[in-house]
């Protein structure tokens, strides 16, 4: 493949949106060069390259910056068009974008909550995850994706790049909240799916291995856990019913934008 | 009038909403046949909710029988399904497609939720926020359009493209929300790129006949309101 630009990203290592990008990056075969970012922190080159949203993932491709995942998801593949990762049928990428809609609309914030969730709230942020996983389990069992090993055919896809990046999430909350996510009984589509996609030989070069992501989000969790509850529900977004210190405001921020990083 | 490619086109919609319009604006730049079913006010139709069984929300888009939900999905369907009608929706370059999608996603993250807040007379602070959110939102559009543009009528250049839809569709809404508050949102000071384009985009053959009148956006703003409050 002739790659005759330059090309570089920044990313973070635990945020799922760099992954996707990395990951297609990958797929297609492109080199490039990666700059670590820190989510807290972001460095002059991010806020230069993202002004409104100061976050990572930013594609610069010859120096022009490309940001959100997904449209940075469409450059690549419009861009370099071998090995597409899009379906060339109109119904089908529009099938496609509705479903990663769905990923970052209603999936990812409901694994989010999960995540974020205390005592009682814990039960009804599980059951979300489970309304929103039985959506796709039945498309993958009767409707647009019947049949098909991955989301988008026999390879992988945008949708996969998208849902897939992201989903590990599912097994480290599992183990660090102590629920069950992703039962194979009841969602033995999505389960296989997901075995299937991990495997992959670029999903393995892009998705940090686990015990990483477990003890960050352990640390994440800790974090969150050892401010006060009035601090846990600003986070989980309810209204507060007392003041937060401003220390308690830094820790806020900072496990705010750390839990975005950890969305499907 | 473009045949409709083998089979009908049906789209589900409610005409106050910003979304629909989108819709109706893509179909009409491509000169499309379609019928429009017209959500009534009350439950929702048995047709929408097989259709979007997920969201459950206008617009959807049947062709050959077959749902594409979401505005600006729906859209890029319309420009390519009829490519072959008239000029195209999206740029050809991926750039220029890579800006005008990020910043419809940013009129649909950012500036519909603050337009949603001024119309509905949330409480004050978000109020205040929302305010403060759409007259940046403007001014971003206004550098945008200075640098899509390229000195043209539209984002799209000499006519009307993907991000004019994705914005241009809001304007009655922009409109509502000066009433409401009694500021200005799009004015000849701040904002005067977008004052001209938004005439040309209201007057566009493809726009004027199903943009809704100002009145009736605002009564059912009203109404809305005051069902609300009650």
């Amino acid at each position: 493949m002739d790659q005759s630009s330059s090309l570089k990203f920044l990313g973070s290592w635990a945020d799922s949106h760099t992954h996707r990008v990395r990951l297609a990056l990958e797929l297609k075969g492109l080199v490039f060069e990666y700059q670590e970012e820190d989510l807290v922190n972001p460095s002059p080159d991010l806020l230069r390259h993202n002004p409104i949203y100061k976050k990572v993932p930013a594609l610069l491709h010859d120096g022009r910056a490309v940001v959100e995942s997904l449209v940075i998801l469409q450059y690549i593949d419009e861009t370099w068009t071998d090995k597409p990762i899009m379906p060339a049928d109109p119904f089908e990428r529009a099938i496609v974008r509705f479903w990663c809609h769905f990923a970052d609309d209603k999936l990812g914030p409901a694994v989010g909550l999960v995540f974020s969730s205390v005592g009682d709230g814990q039960k009804a942020a599980v059951d979300g995850v489970h309304e929103n996983l039985k959506l796709l389990e039945r498309e993958l069992r009767d409707g647009a994706f019947k049949g098909r090993r991955f989301f988008g055919g026999d390879n992988i896809g945008l949708l996969d790049i998208v849902l897939g990046c992201g989903s590990y999430w599912l097994a480290v909350f599992e183990e660090v909240m102590e629920v069950k996510l992703v039962d194979p009984d009841t969602f033995p589509l999505f389960h296989a799916w997901l075995r299937d996609f991990e495997e992959q030989k670029e999903v393995k070069e892009t998705i940090p291995p686990i015990d990483k992501l477990l003890k960050y989000a352990r640390g994440i969790r800790q974090m969150m856990l050892s401010l006060s509850t009035d601090t846990i529900t600003t986070i989980i977004g309810a209204p507060a019913t007392g003041n937060t210190t401003s220390n308690n405001d830094a820790a806020v921020e900072e496990i705010g934008l750390l839990q975005e990083s950890i969305v499907l | 009038m473009a045949a409709a490619e083998g089979g009908e086109v049906k789209l589900i919609g409610s005409w106050p909403s910003p979304f629909v319009l989108r819709a109706r604006v893509a179909l009409n730049l491509k000169g499309v046949e379609y019928e429009y079913l017209q959500e009534k006010p009350g439950p929702k139709s048995e047709l929408l909710l097989r259709s979007n069984p997920v969201y459950k929300k206008i617009p959807v888009l049947l062709h050959h029988c077959k749902p594409v939900c979401e505005s600006m999905i729906i859209v890029e369907y319309v420009d390519v399904v009829w490519a072959a009608a008239t000029r195209a929706i999206l740029p050809a370059d991926p750039y220029e497609r890579a800006l005008h999608r990020f910043w419809a996603a940013y009129i649909d993250g950012k500036l519909f939720p603050s337009v949603v807040a001024i119309a509905k007379d949330e409480p004050k602070m978000a109020k205040v926020e929302a305010v403060e959110q759409l007259h940046t939102g403007i001014k971003l559009m206004e550098e945008a359009f200075e640098r899509l543009s390229k000195g043209k009528g539209f984002f799209g250049g000499d006519a009307i493209g993907y991000l004019d839809i994705a914005l241009g569709c809001f304007l009655g809404w922009f409109k509502v929300c000066e009433e409401v508050t009694g500021l200005k949102f799009l004015d000849e000071e701040k904002s005067p790129l977008l004052v001209g384009w938004a005439e040309r985009f209201c007057s566009d053959e493809a726009v004027k006949d199903v943009m809704p009148e100002n009145e009736r956006l605002e009564e059912y703003t009203k109404l809305c309101r005051a069902f609300a409050a009650d």
